[in-house]
Order: structure tokens, then C-alpha cells, then sequence
């Protein structure tokens, strides 16, 4: 087991220790304020705070809020009152610069590299080969892109801007009328007894005006999984800029990037800053226009993240050309088993606008039988465009 | 009061609670604190209020949260039947407009509905606020006044404050993700299945006339089924039930017979495709495991 920290003699007392706590968490992005370091103290003054054990519980029970910060605690109590007996000189820890340098560093210490590696690119044994007579030929590969590419240098505020307007377009159109709570209004199904009741004290009694409620509309809520592997860099541009604008428009959308990974980038898009949120962004998409493995990065969200955010009012939105390593029967799976929680699936494919293109590719053959709607999407002038097919969904 | 007198008295109701879960419980209590639990189905969210509002000796309200809850069904309703009555009587009567006003919207033609009644009880009644992921936002933004002021405005009759602070337990299936602001007000507490000793004192809890031998090997099952790839994860109920099932057929011993193992599944597995996966050769070779 590992030993307790030892704290320096000028060390000001065990509120400023569990302050220096509190503020290593925060540092290291449990979202914490000050009143949480006071419940913290309180806490600990109802158990026996000596034990690291007790000690270590009745903090999870403050300081945490849900299962992947409790997950991570450990590690973090760890780290700031176990430290193998070393001593720890300074109490309020500094912010560590790996979060804040993601943001303001210097963009060409980046290195934007991507542009010149070959091999991430090269293909492989032409299993996943597009059967395209055009000029270009389009090819899955299985290697990941291990550069790092800086999205910001696709994406512009300007195009964000544009993006924000489509998405929050796109949204309108997908109304639903399910909503089970009613809100009075004019025309509505059901009496609205507590109108009534009131407006009839005038009448003595006698309900003279029947007032109504009805179900009113609710928006679906959108989730949009992006492709960025090699054979979609061309489109990504569009696609990154979609998704900004749509998290910005949307508070209640969700956004992933995958390519031979799945990432979760919604907390990222959500940065007030449209092109830091791009940056924080890039740092998350490591491998970006590497290869695509589509099944199991699908699989991976239907067992993870779709059990938690994807329920019958979602829309699942999936921007990929359908260029998978992995066999079609993994695709398939996943999608049957995000179709079951009730969703609606919408696969938009940048090729599909091409004259002669059918859905040759085994994928995105696989995957056509389990789509609400397959349509084209090239540019943000596409995306607009669906907003009347949207709304027969 | 330490939290190991409260993990005394809950398991006094035949509940065991894991340390964790102790802690988190003790600090609710004594910071006065919602606790959010939040885990898979079947861990046993929803018996910890039960077993606190028993331990406790205390009134247990529930909340049974589900899309579309509204404040009508959450905190109260105005019995419109009797105020209808009342105002037509009055008008016979000849009472003036404002009287009746006065009396129609007074506390005797108000409905409580659960919260409100959590927080005018004479003694701090246990408030259990089961899957709170499946209300919408709306509500879980008006369940946050409730958590946080214990009082509820009622236009017509004014704020009514709590005379008691309930003990809150909300639960969490993680359907939905909640707001930040729940999660901040609360403390907070991921149940996980519980380990194989902690299941097992659980079992003989619950079902004191089992033996041991089958009892290890039932839950040794378990946690092995659990570790297999399936759609709906068997928790401590179906456990429970399994174990019912082979001591109401009589069978001591897992591995004896693979046909009557594979009937009793029926209480573990509840989806087609998880039974058609589990056969009767796996389910023989993870009770092999399992032995």
C-alpha cells in the first residue's frame, strides 16, 4: 500500500490541505466549486477521517458526479494524499499546463504534418477498394494515422457561422409530436381543468369558456457520428464545420469523431470559442485521416455511449463514405442494436452524390437495410437541402 | 453516529450495503444532502431507501419518475371536482365571489401528490425519486428548486416551506445523461454489482434456509454469467430468484443436472437472444467454472 504524503512543516493546517485537494481536482477537470469544499470538510468531520479508507469514500461521495469521474478519483486521491511518503512542498498545486497549453500553444509547434505522410495513405490489399470508374479511387486502409493534424487549419469561423445556421435549421425540421406533457392552448385535446376552474369563479360556477391543452411539439435530439478517416479528409472540412455549428445551435446534441477509434467530442465543441473548441478538437481526433474501421467504432458507441444519450427521440446522424476494413457482419450488429433503442439512423454519404454511384462497398451495402434515410452530402448547401426531407421523417 | 451503525442497521433488514455505499448513505444523512445512486439495473438502488425508511423507522415516499411527469402528478393538484361543487353551492348560497375564492383554493381542496407530502410530514420521511433519468428535463430543472430550498410556490396559496427536510434518494439508470447542476447538488454513488462475498451474504440474508454449498455455487454462477457478453445483464433480484428456483426443485448441486439448469436460466435471462445464447453446454461449462 502506498504511504501517506507527507506535507511541509509551513503547511497552514488541514483546510488548506483539503483546499489543495479540491483544487488539484479541479485542475484536473472535476468540476468543483467552493461549495463542494466546504460540503467536503463537513463531510469529513463525520467520519473517522484519520483512515485513508473513510477518508478516501466520504471525499468520492462529495467530490464526484458521475461514474467516469468516480472511476478516475482513485487515482487522483492517490496521487495527492498518497505519494509514497514523499513531501509535498507546495499545497495549492499550480493549474497543469497540458490542459491550457492544448489551447493557446503556437500552432506551428503543432507540427501539421499530416499532409506529408504517405504511408497512412497507401493501400492495402484492396479488400476495401471503392468499384469506381472515376479519376480518383478511394481506398480504406487499415493503418492508423499517427501524425497529428490541426483541424483548425480545415475549418473556418466564417464556415461555423454558416454551419450553425443550417444546423439549427435541421433541428426545426425534426419536430416531433410526442411530447406526454401538455401546455394549454387554443386547440388543444384535453380540458385544462385549472383554467377552467378559475375563469368560471366569474360565472359562479358555471364553466362558461372551456380552456384546453395540448401535447406541444419537441425537437429530436440529433447525434452525429463523423468519419474522419483518410478516404473522407476531402469532406471532413464540411462535416467538422457542420458538427461545430451544430453543438453551438443545439444544446442538446451530441457529436463523435471516428476513424480506427471512437472519440467523444461534444464537451469539446461546447467551448465558447468556436475555433478553440476546433483545436481542442484536433488534440482529441490523435490519428485523425487514418484509416477507417466504421463496424467496430459504431459497435463500441451502440454499447457505450448510445446506452446512455440515444433513446426514441434521438436521431442518429452518421457522416461516412462506408469504407470499412472490418467485415460487414460487424456494421450490421452494431446498427440492429442502436435500431433497437428506438432511434431513427440517417447515413449521409459525400458520395452518393457522384454521378453512377451505387452502395457497392460491403459496408455501406450491409448497413442499407437498417437506414431511415440514406441521402448525399457534400457541402453545407447539401445539408440544407435536407431539411424538407427531414421533417417527413 | 458512525456509518458503521448504519451499515449494522440496514443489514438488521437484511440489506448489505458495501462500504461505499454506507459512507455515502451516513453523510446524506447527517450533511442533509440528496444522494444520487446511479448503476445497472438490479443492484439495489431502489431497496436502499426501502430498507433506510424501515432501518429508520420512517415513512418511505416514492416517486416513480417517467417521461412526461408533470408537476400535477409531482407535487399536487387542485381537487377540481370539489372546487366545481363548492362554487356552485355558494352561488345558491349567495356567498360572495371573493369568499369562495378564498376557500376553493385553501389547503383542503389541494391534493398532495409525493413531494409535496415529503415535505409536510411531522417526522423526515425517506424521499425515494426512482429513475430520475426518465423525467425530462423540465422536471428534473423544477425537482432542483424542490432539493435545494425544500419549499414549493403555489400561486394561489403561497409558499408552502417544509416543516421537516426529507432524507432525499434519487436513482439513476444512466438512460439519460442528467443536468450537472442535479449531479452538483447531490452526493453521489456508482452501485456496482456487488463481489462474490458480498453476494453471498446477501443471498443468505435473504434466504436464510439455503446451503452453503449451493449458495457458493449459485452466486460463483452469477458473477461468471455476468462477465458474458449479454444483452441484459442478470442482477441481485434474478440472482435471488435463481437461487429460489433450485432450492424449490430441490437441486443441491449445480452441476448435477444440465437440463434442469438450463429451465431454471429462464429467471437469469430475460431476452430471447441472451437464452439462445447461453445453451446448455455453456451454461454446463460456466457452472464447471463456477464449482
Amino acid at each position: 500500500m502506498t504511504r501517506v504524503t507527507r506535507f511541509a512543516g509551513r503547511d497552514p493546517g488541514p483546510t488548506a490541505r483539503v483546499g489543495g485537494f479540491i483544487a488539484h481536482l479541479r485542475a484536473n477537470g472535476l468540476r468543483l466549486g467552493v461549495a463542494e469544499a466546504d460540503i467536503a470538510m463537513a463531510a469529513l468531520t463525520h467520519v473517522h477521517a484519520i483512515s485513508p479508507d473513510e477518508a478516501r469514500r466520504a471525499l468520492r461521495a462529495v467530490c464526484t458526479g458521475c461514474k467516469e469521474e468516480a472511476e478516475r478519483f482513485d487515482a487522483l486521491f492517490d496521487s495527492y494524499w498518497m505519494d509514497a511518503g514523499r513531501v509535498k512542498q507546495k499545497i495549492t498545486p499550480t493549474l497543469s499546463s497540458t490542459t491550457s497549453d492544448a489551447v493557446n500553444s503556437s500552432r506551428d509547434a503543432k507540427g501539421e504534418d499530416a499532409s506529408v505522410t504517405g504511408s497512412a495513405t497507401a493501400p492495402d490489399d484492396g479488400d476495401g477498394d471503392a468499384e469506381s470508374d472515376g479519376t480518383g479511387k478511394l481506398i480504406a486502409t487499415e493503418l492508423r494515422n499517427l501524425s497529428r493534424k490541426d483541424l483548425r487549419d480545415m475549418v473556418r469561423p466564417e464556415e461555423i457561422a454558416e454551419a450553425e445556421a443550417v444546423a439549427r435549421k435541421l433541428g426545426a425540421a425534426l419536430r416531433d409530436r410526442r411530447s406526454r406533457r401538455r401546455i394549454a392552448a387554443r386547440k388543444g385535446d384535453r380540458l385544462h381543468f385549472r383554467k377552467t376552474i378559475r375563469q368560471s369563479l366569474a360565472t359562479g360556477g358555471e364553466p362558461v369558456r372551456l380552456l384546453r391543452k395540448r401535447r406541444p411539439d419537441r425537437t429530436h435530439k440529433i447525434v452525429a457520428l463523423c468519419d474522419v478517416s483518410g478516404s473522407m479528409t476531402l469532406y471532413a472540412q464540411v462535416f467538422l464545420a457542420f458538427l461545430a455549428g451544430l453543438l453551438r445551435a443545439d444544446t442538446a446534441a451530441d457529436a463523435y469523431l471516428f476513424h480506427t477509434r471512437l472519440v467523444r467530442i461534444t464537451e469539446a465543441l461546447r467551448d465558447k470559442d468556436a475555433l478553440r473548441a476546433i483545436g481542442r478538437m484536433s488534440l482529441m481526433a490523435d490519428g485523425f485521416g487514418g484509416g477507417s474501421k466504421i463496424g467496430p467504432s459504431l459497435q463500441l458507441f451502440a454499447d457505450t455511449y448510445a446506452r446512455r444519450f440515444v433513446d426514441g427521440r434521438s436521431v442518429v446522424l452518421i457522416l461516412s463514405d462506408g469504407y470499412d476494413t472490418a467485415p460487414p457482419e460487424t456494421l450490421t450488429n452494431a446498427l440492429t442494436k442502436l435500431k433497437k433503442r428506438g432511434c431513427k439512423i440517417i447515413w449521409l454519404n459525400p458520395l452518393k452524390g457522384w454521378r453512377d454511384y451505387a452502395p457497392v462497398a460491403e459496408g455501406m451495402a450491409a448497413a442499407l437495410p437498417h437506414l431511415d434515410m440514406f441521402a448525399a452530402a457534400n457541402t453545407l448547401a447539401d445539408l440544407a437541402a435536407l431539411e424538407r426531407e427531414l421533417t417527413t421523417l | 453516529m458512525i456509518w458503521t451503525d448504519l451499515q449494522n442497521a440496514l443489514g438488521g433488514q437484511g440489506y448489505v450495503a458495501s462500504d461505499d455505499l454506507a459512507v455515502s448513505l451516513h453523510l446524506a444523512l447527517t450533511l442533509g444532502r440528496p444522494l444520487l445512486l446511479e448503476g445497472a439495473a438490479g443492484v439495489g438502488k431502489t431497496e436502499v431507501a426501502r430498507t433506510l425508511a424501515a432501518a429508520r423507522d420512517t415513512r418511505l415516499i416514492r416517486l416513480q419518475c417517467y417521461e412526461g411527469l408533470d408537476a400535477a402528478q409531482a407535487i399536487y393538484e387542485w381537487n377540481y371536482q370539489r372546487q366545481l361543487l363548492t362554487i356552485r353551492a355558494a352561488a345558491e348560497d349567495g356567498e360572495t365571489g371573493k369568499a369562495v375564492e378564498q376557500r376553493i383554493f385553501s389547503r383542503d381542496f389541494l391534493l398532495e401528490r409525493p413531494l409535496l407530502a415529503a415535505i409536510t410530514q411531522d417526522t423526515p420521511p425517506v424521499l425515494l425519486i426512482d429513475e430520475i433519468d426518465r423525467a425530462d428535463e423540465e422536471f428534473e430543472a423544477y425537482l432542483l428548486e424542490i432539493l435545494s430550498e425544500y419549499q414549493v410556490s403555489i400561486p394561489e396559496l403561497g409558499t408552502i416551506t417544509a416543516t421537516t427536510k426529507p432524507i432525499v434518494i434519487l436513482t439513476s439508470n444512466g438512460t439519460r445523461d442528467l443536468s450537472d447542476a442535479l449531479r452538483r447538488r447531490c452526493l453521489y454513488t456508482y452501485v456496482d454489482y456487488p463481489d462474490h462475498g458480498t453476494e453471498l451474504a446477501i443471498l443468505k440474508a435473504r434466504s436464510p434456509n439455503i446451503e452453503s454449498h449451493l449458495a457458493n455455487q449459485v452466486v460463483g454462477f452469477v458473477q461468471k454469467l455476468r462477465e458474458e457478453d449479454l444483452e441484459k445483464t442478470p442482477g441481485i433480484a434474478e440472482m435471488l430468484d435463481f437461487a429460489a428456483a433450485l432450492m424449490g426443485l430441490g437441486i443441491g448441486d449445480l452441476t448435477s443436472d444440465p437440463a434442469t439448469l438450463q429451465a431454471t436460466l429462464t429467471t437469469l435471462l430475460k431476452t430471447q437472444s441472451d437464452q439462445a445464447n447461453v445453451t446448455t453446454e455453456v451454461a454446463g461449462r460456466i457452472a464447471g467454472r463456477a464449482a
